[in-house]
């Protein structure tokens, strides 16, 4: 991919060539270090990635073909001030998700109030029917969320996008920081940084607080994991969890419907599942209400959940709230619930169903950033500046020929860091995504997140299907 | 547990065993070759496959370094080593949650390193560094169960895994000992025949201990005893036998449930270890095989459904 031309934030370096305070400390250790030794601890992260089986599928290749992320060592660092602002916007942000979809759910008061068109829910098959008129147990739609945020300046974060449904990518988050102490536990005695590891012990306890009615009275709820199986993409991350927090990792054909609640085939028996934090989407999860060819979730499990037998983690219908077309009301959304100004902001997004919109992306293609409305991963965008003048007529055609399914932003300059080459160190740009969780109690995030790193230069893309990496996340102690 | 773990965790065990297995088939049957030359050999070659199953895929004049990369690596073949360390690490990926971080580690590197060795064909110059290194990678699997795993049912399913499969393997070499190698009955006693007898032993790794038991002699009655009486001998069937029966009945204690397949195979254990060889060659060695194999059968069964591996 060709460099862009936008001059971006540096979060190392100031225009002058100084290092920022954020940095301070940690590129006093790097200078200290031999690059030889660098270069070969880089290589043994990777054997032990490897060896490991920290690694995803990739599909359309062949089936069972594993892939490492590519995993680059310097740290991406972030002050204690800065995290503060970063939290309360995702806190915020956060809470408007949760209090909008109950809304969406039961009055629609925002619709009522016309801030929120009526037809974005009536034409969205992420909006569930079965959920109308019910409350998940605790009041909790999305327990666990990923928000993608971009830096463009010094006080500039924003929101890409709000993974609402099955955010993933935790584990590397986790596995990231395990390996960077591994390989430099003095660096970790020479700059504070918070921890994370504490993330699967607060995911159980969340989890737990969100016990349905027929579970209550009892101390210690049932937990399982669901995963579509050893072929999924994210199965290493479905098998950490499930590990890290004591819980069963289960399939579907381990489940089935005993007596009113939704149980699984033990070697002593069925035994009876609390709160079931699924990895497969709302489409898969019960082949009696939706897509019936589904071997990856359970029959009967809504019936179950609706008549208060199990908690289904996230809920199902969440995914309306990290619909792209969605997302450009957040502002909205956020202030309609909260009663406050968005903390993070929103990148402008033209919504193509508008004829105004469409009319000025069409005009503007060679600038922009154009994406499926559901689609995620990467796949199915157009990203202008790097595009050919072909690539561009033949998406202006799709466009043009179904206009609701796409919305355009303006191409960011996205920040960057440092990674390490051969030659030292090379800034490129990255993102960042923060994990949340959500229970009755409040909102807990985990400082830190999982950073992704486009390994090309000039390159924007940073989505690991794509060839990005990823890096540790800091969040430095006050 | 769920079913489908212990289900995953016993076919691991299996899968490791039998690969081993065949590593050491192969290693015998690489040992007469080098002693004896390929053409010669050609028939102890041909017992390698008829012990594992596989004779169909013999075709006649078939050379000692086809037969080996067949059993290694041959594409299509479920039952090369390759094929089963690969089932048993897509099992191991299946348990993650049930094995501890190390078994999965070693079991995860034993496959990687298998795929690159075996990545081309094996030249007979290097065959007994491969063979050695899936020994030796075997070992290192059992050294982590044995050293990391927790001593309940999920250690038990792997253990009862492992000695199924191994009984069926040691009986298996057992029976065509008997009813293949040999041309003819006048060939008994032969120096084809203590050559053969050598290879099943080396083909169990028992050839010391027999040597050490029995003072250097080597005869058939012996060996045979050995293999399936020795209790003290880790391959021999009373000593997987009875290992078995400890593995099952320390599940239906922990579980509050004596089962089917346990009385099944306490039954067995008992019968052999009233029986001596007198008596197994009077009834037939191929008769008494048979009989036993099918026993293992039922009681692989029996305990998938005890213990609900699959619906």
């Amino acid at each position: 991919m060709p460099s862009t031309t936008i001059s971006s934030y540096d979060e190392m370096l100031d225009a002058e060539g100084n290092v920022r305070p954020a940095y301070a400390g940690y590129r006093e250790w790097y200078e200290a270090q031999s690059p030889k030794w660098l270069e070969k601890q880089g290589k043994n992260a990777e054997d032990v990635f490897r060896r490991t089986g920290i690694t995803f599928n990739v599909y359309g290749e062949d089936a069972g073909q594993e892939r490492l992320i590519p995993f680059d060592m310097i740290p991406r660092i972030i002050t204690a001030d800065e995290w503060k602002k970063l939290s309360r916007g995702i806190d915020q942000r956060v809470r408007a998700l949760n209090a909008f979809l109950h809304d969406l759910y039961h009055k629609r008061e925002i619709v009522k109030a016309g801030k929120l068109p009526e037809r974005l829910l009536a034409q969205n098959e992420a909006f569930l029917p079965e959920m109308v008129g019910f409350t998940p147990p605790g009041g909790v739609y999305t327990h666990i969320v990923g928000i993608d945020l971009v830096r463009t300046g010094p006080d500039d974060f924003m929101v890409l996008e709000d993974n609402a449904r099955t955010p993933s990518g935790v584990s590397y988050m986790l596995e990231n920081r395990e390996t960077m102490m591994a390989m430099f536990p003095d660096l970790f005695t020479k700059v504070a940084v918070q921890p994370v590891s504490e993330y699967p012990r607060a995911l159980a306890r969340s989890l737990a607080t969100c016990a349905p009615p027929a579970a209550q009275g009892s101390d210690r709820p049932v937990l399982a994991v669901l995963t579509p199986g050893i072929y999924n993409s994210a199965y290493y991350e479905h098998a950490f969890l499930a590990d890290q927090m004591g819980a069963e990792l289960v399939e579907a054909g381990d489940l089935r419907v005993v007596d009113g609640r939704v149980c699984m085939r033990t070697t002593r028996g069925w035994r009876a599942i609390d709160v079931l934090y699924r990895r497969v989407d709302d489409n898969f999860l019960d082949p009696l209400t939706y897509n019936p060819d589904s071997m990856l979730g359970v029959a009967g499990i809504m019936d179950v959940y609706r008549s208060g037998g199990i908690t289904i983690a996230n809920a199902p219908g969440t995914g309306i709230a990290d619909d792209k077309a969605i997302y450009s009301f957040m502002p909205e959304i956020v202030e309609f619930y909260t009663g406050e100004k968005p903390i993070l902001k929103n990148v402008p997004t033209w919504r193509c169903s508008e004829a105004d919109a469409l009319a000025y992306v069409l005009d503007h293609l060679p600038e922009l950033v154009v994406k499926e409305v559901h689609g995620s991963g990467g796949y199915g965008m157009l990203i202008g500046p790097t595009s050919s003048k072909g690539e561009i007529a033949a998406f202006e055609k799709k466009l043009r020929a179904n206009p609701d399914n796409y919305i355009a932003q303006p191409t960011l300059s996205l920040s960057t860091v440092p990674i390490f080459t051969k030659a030292g160190l090379a800034p490129r740009h990255v993102d960042l995504r923060p994990f949340v969780l959500v229970s009755p109690h409040g909102i807990n995030i985990t400082p830190g997140g999982l950073t992704r790193v486009a390994l090309k230069k000039g390159s924007l893309v940073v989505n690991s299907s794509q060839g990005g990496g990823t890096k540790d996340s800091w969040v430095l102690a006050e | 547990m769920l079913g489908r773990s212990a289900w995953g965790i016993f076919w691991m065990a299996r899968y490791l065993e039998r690969a081993e297995n065949t590593a050491r088939l192969l290693d015998a049957g690489f040992r007469m070759a080098l002693t004896r030359g390929n053409t010669v050999a050609s028939d102890e070659w041909r017992s390698v496959l008829v012990t594992l199953g596989m004779d169909e895929f013999y075709t006649g004049d078939m050379s000692g370094p086809a037969i080996t990369n067949w059993l290694l690596r041959g594409a299509g073949n479920s039952g090369s080593v390759l094929s089963m360390m690969e089932a048993a690490r897509t099992n191991a990926r299946m348990v993650r949650t049930a094995i501890t971080r190390e078994v999965w580690e070693v079991t995860n590197e034993s496959w990687m390193q298998l795929q690159s060795l075996l990545a081309k064909p094996v030249k007979e110059a290097d065959l007994g560094h491969v063979l050695d290194v899936i020994r030796r990678q075997a070992t290192s699997v059992r050294g982590a169960m044995e050293g990391t795993m927790l001593r309940n049912d999920i250690f038990n399913f792997a253990r009862i895994g492992t000695h199924l499969e191994r009984a069926d393997n040691t009986a298996r070499i057992l029976d065509v000992k008997y009813h293949v190698l040999l041309p003819s009955a006048a060939w008994v006693g032969s120096r084809l025949d203590n050559a053969q007898w050598e290879m099943v032993l080396r083909s169990v790794a028992g050839e010391r201990a027999f040597r050490w038991l029995h003072a250097g002699a080597l005869d058939p009655k012996g060996i045979a005893q050995f293999l399936i009486l020795d209790g003290r001998f880790p391959r021999s069937l009373a000593y997987c036998l009875r290992k078995l029966t400890s593995n099952m009945e320390w599940l239906c204690r922990d579980y509050h449930q004596e089962t089917a397949a346990y009385r099944m195979q306490k039954e067995a254990c008992d019968k052999l270890s009233k029986t001596t060889i007198t008596d197994i060659f009077e009834h037939g060695l191929h008769e008494f095989i048979t009989e036993f194999l099918a026993t293992n059968r039922l009681v692989a069964d029996a305990i998938a459904a005890d213990y609900r591996f699959t619906e």
